[in-house]
């Protein structure tokens, strides 16, 4: 008798979740959307403007921009290029990448594996801290004391590991014991040591967060399995972090190549292709900016712009990679 | 045998047995810790390695250098060690070599930070014990004036100036930034962020270029402080919109929801819930990129250029900064401008180290965690709020007068819920 079909009613539907904002929120929404274009803008606008005001030299060097050593722009044509800045440029990064990654490892599995618990937060300020001083300090530093400090060891690899290319001496008897240390100073060596105390804090600092967000689960694991530290680090720790290792690798190999006065003060310029890194004159892009920028003539200014231009590409795609290998990796892009 | 035991005598009553007294726990052993011979294997390693490089460096071979004995005694050590923890197992050996390797690679990083805070510290003492450091420029003091004369005045006021600058535009601006980041999703704030991320490595000396392009080359503008603080700003926006939106991220969404499902707008809920949550972390971002900002050379050295008069007009002339002086006086030949330039640098790394210090003290909270004086002001106004809230017995409240009761009234009228029956 009783009919148990439902009453149907208006069928349901999804109802737009979406409110018509207020006043204040749309105020608020073109506020915001504002402030990123505008952010947009300017980080847009120095690529954009540094390529505007190099097109002047590039299309007057062509190609020989690429392969020209010497750097002589109001000489036109053939006379200006970054073939030995840049060379110079990813020599000392390399340098200071080689001797930062271990300094960087290590301390990193340090304060997150070793270190006492007390200690560990005093640690990681201290590392911050490492990475806040500025460059020029660094660069005094270096400058003043470090570089006379490692003269003599530059001196002795140069006596015994002549035969190995980078550490060849030119025009130099490495055997006449009245040398001046001055030959061993000023040199891609010694710019790439300092700048690799520079980096390594920065990287330390990203592979310790890393490093710190391995499973406990995994590490309780490979003890069980009766594992020492050293080979849970191997089998746990390491290959969890390997993308924060190589990101922060990159990382710091972009600021390595964007580092100006260090290295400006530190490195004698000279404008040619020079890869025995012990010896005395090096190059690099960014120190040449600051070298050169109060060139009179335009033509010298958009040669440099070039100049610039090709570090920014080059820090922008190091830095694309890096952050493209630590959002790939399992540990995922922690900060 | 004259008291029998009550289980005896009626054995149909059950009594509850006496909890027997748990067997003595075996102590605990030790997991951790190192045994007494672990402790001779690494000490008498050490002092081994000690007495062998002596041994070779003095007698043997003609060695000589400071860096190559520590690492001979550093090699030998390692030898050493691996040599007599051998018995153990190539595990063990693998494990203890690594741990010292470890061990050692902290320190070495820990004693070059150390080294140099302290020596920059220790050669900038001359300059630093003289008071007219502090309260003189240098326009009168050549590389050949002894040290009572002259100061860094000119480059602290300049630093000053141009971190202010800088900090006014990016402030604002950044923030406004990373909350566009993090309240408005979509594929522009992508983009945004994208950019943003890979810029955060710009060298700082393209900052410094674009803006000598723009305002100087461009603009036909004189060199200025002006021009040094927006290029100090240009190079520390993508800093702290990226330390910004990572502490915006941290905010709980249960906040921002308990906000919304209150009522709030968006706006609302940007203004009283997220931003004061994340006001400690927020607060460090801006510092570290102030102390990061404080610290370049490079963009001022190209935008303002080093004068070694005090210039407090940031728009028309250059102005120097402490590292822009430090930078500039140390490559003179003269030990007196040395000296100066580590004062400068002392100064600055002061500068920095107080950034440091006051963003460990004000950060280092999460989102939402409160100070013990914040958490003492909330629990005192939640305690107001409860006696405000306790209905008033109209007896006890005695000789009112009207106003009060009046007031009473409206606040129970607040605080109860629309269907509730007001009294």
């Amino acid at each position: 008798m009783n009919d148990p079909t439902p009453v149907t009613g208006p069928a349901d539907r999804a109802r737009p979740l979406t409110a018509n904002p207020g006043p204040a929120d749309r105020i608020f929404l073109a506020w915001a959307r504002g402030s990123g274009a505008l952010v947009l803008l300017v980080m847009l606008a120095v690529g954009g403007y540094l390529a505007v005001r190099a097109s002047d030299a590039l299309s007057t060097a062509g190609w020989s921009f690429l392969t020209t050593e010497d750097w002589n722009p109001d000489g036109g044509r053939g006379q200006f290029g970054i073939a030995a800045v840049l060379t110079g440029t990813v020599l000392i990064g390399g340098i200071a990448v080689v001797l930062a990654v271990p300094l960087a490892l290590g301390s990193a599995l340090y304060i997150s594996e070793y270190a006492p618990r007390r200690i560990k937060r005093l640690l990681v300020g201290l590392v911050d801290l490492m990475a806040a001083v500025p460059s020029v300090v660094y660069g005094l530093w270096g400058f003043v004391l470090l570089q006379y400090e490692l003269a003599g060891a530059a001196r002795w690899l140069a006596t015994w590991f002549g035969w190995f290319p980078p550490f060849r001496m030119v025009g130099v008897d490495v055997d006449d014991p009245l040398n001046p240390p001055v030959v061993y100073t000023a040199s891609s060596l010694m710019a790439g040591i300092v700048v690799a105390f520079m980096i390594t804090p920065i990287m330390c600092s990203i592979m310790r967060e890393v490093f710190d967000q391995a499973p406990p689960g995994e590490r309780e694991g490979a003890y069980a399995l009766g594992s020492t530290r050293w080979g849970m680090i191997r089998s746990v720790v390491l290959p969890f972090g390997r993308g924060g290792i190589i990101g922060g690798t990159m990382l710091g190999l972009g600021r390595a190549l964007g580092e100006t006065i260090s290295v400006y003060l530190i490195l004698s310029m000279q404008f040619e292709i020079k890869l025995q890194i012990l010896q005395t004159g090096g190059s690099a892009v960014a120190p040449m900016i600051a070298l050169r920028y109060g060139d009179s003539s335009p033509f010298a200014i958009s040669a440099l712009m070039a100049a610039g231009l090709t570090l920014f590409l080059l820090t922008l795609v190091v830095n694309f990679a890096a952050a493209a290998v630590v959002a790939r990796s399992r540990s995922g892009a922690s900060s | 045998m004259t008291t029998t035991t009550p289980a005896v005598a009626a054995p149909a009553t059950t009594v509850v047995a006496r909890p027997v007294a748990p067997p003595a726990e075996p102590p605990r052993r030790r997991t951790g810790g190192r045994r007494a011979a672990d402790h001779w294997a690494l000490w008498g390693s050490a002092a081994g390695a000690l007495a062998l490089t002596t041994l070779v460096f003095q007698r043997i071979a003609p060695l000589s250098g400071a860096i190559g004995f520590v690492l001979c005694v550093w090699l030998s050590f390692l030898g050493l060690y691996a040599l007599v923890s051998r018995e153990e197992g190539a595990m063990a050996v693998r494990d203890r070599l690594a741990s010292v390797v470890v061990h050692s690679i902290a320190v070495l990083l820990l004693a070059v930070l150390v080294w140099i805070v302290l020596y920059v510290f220790w050669q900038g003492r001359s300059a630093l014990a003289h008071l007219n450091f502090f309260t003189e420029d240098l326009s009168a003091a050549g590389p050949a004036d002894p040290l009572d004369h002259g100061g860094a005045l000119h480059a602290i006021v300049g630093t000053l100036t141009q971190i202010l600058i800088a900090l006014t535009i990016t402030i604002p601006l950044g923030l406004s930034c990373a909350v566009f980041l993090g309240e408005v999703p979509g594929r522009f704030s992508r983009l945004v962020r994208t950019l943003v991320e890979a810029m955060t490595a710009l060298p700082s000396i393209l900052a410094g270029l674009f803006i000598y392009a723009v305002v100087v080359i461009g603009l036909g503008r004189s060199k200025s402080g002006l021009a040094a603080g927006v290029a100090l700003s240009v190079m520390m926006l993508p800093i702290l919109i990226r330390a910004a939106d990572v502490v915006l991220r941290l905010v709980p969404a249960s906040l921002k929801e308990a906000s919304y499902a209150l009522g709030a707008g968006r706006w609302r809920t940007v203004w009283t819930v997220t931003l004061p949550s994340a006001r400690s972390g927020l607060a460090t971002a801006v510092i570290l990129a102030a102390a990061r900002g404080i610290g370049e050379t490079s963009p001022v050295l190209l935008c303002s250029g080093y004068t070694k008069i005090l210039n407090l007009d940031p728009f028309g002339s250059p102005q120097a900064s402490l590292p822009l002086m430090a930078f500039t006086l140390v490559k003179f030949p003269s030990q007196l401008h040395a000296a100066r330039a580590f004062g400068a640098a002392a100064v600055l790394l002061g500068l920095v180290l107080l950034l440091f210090l006051l963003a460990r003290t004000v950060g280092g909270r999460g989102p939402g965690e409160l100070t013990r004086r914040q958490q003492d002001r909330r629990a005192t106004r939640s305690l107001e709020d409860l006696r405000r809230m306790r209905r008033p017995e109209p007896t006890s409240t005695g000789p009112t007068t009207f106003d009060e009761n009046q007031n009473q009234n409206q606040n129970q009228n607040r605080t109860n819920p629309p269907g509730g029956s007001p009294c």
